[in-house]
């Protein structure tokens, strides 16, 4: 049961992972990133370590997530409504 | 079939996150996905750590969870990981506020056009005039090299037809 968890989470971990480096809205990249984040959090709760798990959701996703995101805006690269225009070429 | 472990799963997920990450950091041509290709390379890296302490059948290491004679897991690298996660957000609030500041002075973050940019700014400081491509620095335009006169067919490393050189090319070779 544990592992078929830890097996979900680890494909969405290395599909979110993939698509920070294939999509060209920096923004969902970021929230990629986020997703990451949030499922190597789960792994830390199957690997009996608790207390690493609620550090990585807090710091990891929350806090990095923010910087990253505010960082977006500050470059200029925050495009909600990206059209295949402009963007980042990966 | 080979038996699906959770060791085994978390293993191949954090290998997979430092190779993608990896990766990312080689061929991206943006320095902001750069970043991002270095958060997650950084969580496959924790991942690892977390693993190497791993026991199957053991608990949390936290006294009060569960019968103290039970073995645990190894706290010492879950402790090391904890460390880590910090100072990786520091890297990357470091790494955010250098890309601000590189933001500001040229106006972009693609490598390619960034280093068109900084090579003029190098240029113009030197008091030079500015490369015009890789292939044609400033200054004397480099001789071209000695014409592997068609002997053979086989030669000419993969050009086809007889070879022809701009006539300049030969009043400035000695």
């Amino acid at each position: 049961m544990t592992t078929w968890v830890a097996l979900v989470v680890v494909v969405l971990m290395l599909v979110s992972a993939l698509a920070v480096l294939l999509l060209r809205s920096f923004v969902a990249a970021v929230a990629a990133t986020a997703v990451v984040g949030l499922g190597l959090t789960v792994l830390f709760v199957l690997m009996r370590a608790p207390d690493v798990a609620m550090t990585e959701a807090a710091v990891g996703a929350g806090l990095s997530g923010v910087i990253l995101a505010l960082a977006l805006r500050r470059l200029g690269l925050w495009r909600v409504e990206d059209n295949g225009q402009g963007g980042g070429d990966a | 079939m080979m038996s699906l472990t959770l060791e085994g799963v978390v293993l191949i997920g954090a290998l997979g996150l430092i190779v993608i990450g990896a990766l990312g950091m080689a061929i991206s041509n943006h320095l902001f996905r750069m970043l991002l290709a270095l958060v997650i390379a950084e969580s496959g890296a924790n991942l690892l750590i977390v693993l190497s302490g791993y026991r199957v059948g053991a608990s949390a290491p936290i006294l009060g969870f569960s019968d103290p004679t039970t073995p645990m897991v190894d706290p010492i690298p879950q402790v090391l990981v904890l460390t880590a996660i910090v100072i990786g957000v520091g890297v990357q609030a470091l790494a955010v506020a250098l890309l601000l500041k590189v933001y500001r002075v040229y106006g972009t973050l693609n490598v390619r056009e960034l280093r068109d940019r900084m090579d003029a700014d190098v240029a113009t400081a030197a008091g030079v005039e500015a490369d015009a491509s890789q292939d044609a620095p400033a200054g004397e335009r480099p001789l071209p090299p000695v014409p592997a006169r068609a002997s053979g067919g086989a030669g000419g490393f993969g050009r086809r037809g007889p070879v022809t050189f701009p006539p300049h090319s030969d009043e400035r070779r000695p």
